[in-house]
């Protein structure tokens, strides 16, 4: 038998919003400039399923997940997929405005349920995109931070700036003194790949010293970090071939990240068959691969060019806030 | 061997690092949004008081460290090591002079203080922040001016020195913060 008085006594007094009435109400606003700037851009609001049997398979992102009815579902990390499948029927441009989930990751910049903006551009080059996110930046931060004129550097010219590396012809022996160098102090475990040392040099040492409210967008990743990205070849012996993948930072926060979009479906099927194997030897379980998308693929996917904004840290921004709980009606809370 | 997973990481929580004692003071969740994750920790070093910066990979597992921290009842000092009680077990530790040297101007006989232990021995003593002790020798008070915001040195029954407005008299018995060593008031029974 429940005991009511006891309990009534006893009940959480935590159970108030995370941000203030007065932040949601801005937040409600930025919302509406959002649908807005993509109906006057003619592109079309879609909805996704956030439960799914299968998932894009990632090295870092793990997925929510649980049984029904004897077969294995997730809560979807991203909406891509399902929009590209709406891409290939011949949707034209459409954004999206969902809810994803990623288990592990909570923190000043990380709620492990958050909202992702993401839209698609058919026959647009990613560099239009990059273009295009800067404008709907510029527009939703409004007057709350004076920024400044966008920078567009590559991946290669950030680390030769900031950290004095190639991160493509450079030895990991290299990269992991620039670690040291930049007075990085690693404990434990050392990083297996090469990847690792790049993300760990780039998250706590090019991040922090890239320019101040500026949008600067990193673009031309390594091939081995191109996700679901489209891969430049390079015609010469000096340059290496790079990832058609950009990401936006503003004041050390990432805020975007895009693809020039990988159309090629037996690629793709073999980049997830390779992040499964990497998953497995790292004792990570592997993921269920979206067949149907690499169907779409196959059938055909339009040229287009498609970015993932992180709709709460952009509000962060906006609304000038330090920690994601504080625009966030209910962040996430242990018991 | 009890350890911690990086999730698990708050302030206030004890790891082993290089032997020694830490306690982590903020914690910062690092992952770019397709990369590997990090956990930045701000941590303190328990036993020389030192703050280092560490980087961990996120789930990985850290041996924690059997720091406790109790209240206890400054006994007496024999000369070499510096005596506390259990208010409840009436259990007693001594403490040595490296474990006491921040606490021990302040550290007046029957008061309450936290004793930080690891694996039982004691490696800190803080005093709470505010502590009553008695003035045992001044300059002579000026009644009255309790205005001019002048000072003079008093010592106090621990030896302590520390700056008091002119009025003040031997006897007093005067209100001290311990972290920054001022003067707050006379205690009032």
């Amino acid at each position: 038998m429940v005991d009511y008085e006891t309990l009534i006594d006893s009940l959480p007094e935590n159970w108030q919003p995370s941000a203030s009435l007065g932040i949601l109400k801005l937040r409600a606003d930025k919302l509406r400039s959002t649908r807005a700037f993509f109906f006057d851009n003619g592109c079309l609001e879609v909805e996704t399923p956030c439960l799914s049997n299968s998932i894009a398979a990632e090295q870092h992102i793990e997925p929510f997940k649980f049984t029904f009815q004897n077969e294995q579902y997730y809560l979807q990390t991203s909406p891509e997929l399902a929009m590209k499948r709406l891409l290939a029927s011949g949707s034209g441009a459409i954004y999206q405005l969902a809810n994803v989930f990623r288990t592990a990751e909570t923190g000043c910049l990380h709620n492990p349920e958050f909202k992702l903006l993401e839209w698609y551009q058919p026959d647009w080059t990613y560099v239009q995109l990059m273009q295009q996110v800067d404008e709907f930046v510029r527009l939703i931060i409004g007057t709350e931070i004076i920024l400044q004129q966008t920078e567009y550097f590559s991946y290669q010219y950030v680390f030769q700036k900031y950290v004095n590396v190639d991160p493509f012809a450079d030895s990991q022996a290299r990269l992991v003194k620039a670690v040291h160098e930049a007075g990085v102090n690693l404990t434990g475990i050392a990083l297996e790949s090469r990847d690792q040392w790049l993300d760990l040099l780039f998250s706590h040492v090019i991040q922090p010293r890239l320019p101040k409210d500026t949008p600067v967008f990193i673009h031309e990743f390594p091939v081995s970090q191109a996700a679901l990205a489209e891969i430049k070849e390079s015609d010469n012996d000096k340059t290496p071939n790079v990832a058609l993948r950009f990401e936006l930072i503003i004041n050390g926060i990432e805020l975007a990240n895009g693809f020039q979009e990988l159309r090629n479906a037996k690629e793709q099927l073999r980049r997830f068959e390779l992040v499964n194997e990497n998953r497995i030897e790292q004792q990570q379980s592997p993921l269920d691969i979206d067949l149907k998308f690499i169907a779409a693929l196959k059938q055909g996917l339009p040229k287009c060019a498609g970015v993932a904004v992180g709709f709460d840290r952009l509000m962060m921004l906006a609304l000038n806030k330090e920690n994601i709980q504080d625009v966030m009606a209910f962040a996430w809370q242990t018991k | 061997m009890a350890s911690y997973n990086t999730n698990e990481f708050r302030g206030g929580l004890k790891l082993l690092l290089d032997g020694d004692p830490c306690s982590i003071i903020e914690n910062e969740f690092v992952k770019p949004g397709k990369g590997q994750a990090f956990n930045r920790v701000k941590i303190r070093n328990l036993k020389t008081g030192r703050v280092i910066e560490r980087t961990f990979k996120s789930g990985e597992s850290v041996e924690a460290a059997d720091v406790m921290e109790t209240e206890m009842q400054y006994l007496y000092n024999d000369g070499s090591a510096w005596y506390f009680m259990h208010p409840e077990t009436y259990e007693q530790i001594g403490a040595d002079e490296a474990a006491v040297v921040d606490a021990v101007k302040w550290l007046k006989e029957q008061d309450m203080c936290t004793v930080t232990t690891w694996n039982d021995s004691p490696i800190s003593v803080t005093t709470p922040n505010h502590v009553t002790l008695t003035v045992t020798q001044t300059d002579p008070g000026l009644k009255g001016d309790t205005a001019s915001g002048a000072t003079k040195p008093a010592t106090l029954e621990t030896g302590a020195v520390v700056r008091v407005p002119l009025f003040i008299d031997e006897g007093d018995i005067l209100k001290i913060d311990t972290r920054t060593g001022e003067y707050i008031g006379r205690h009032k029974e």
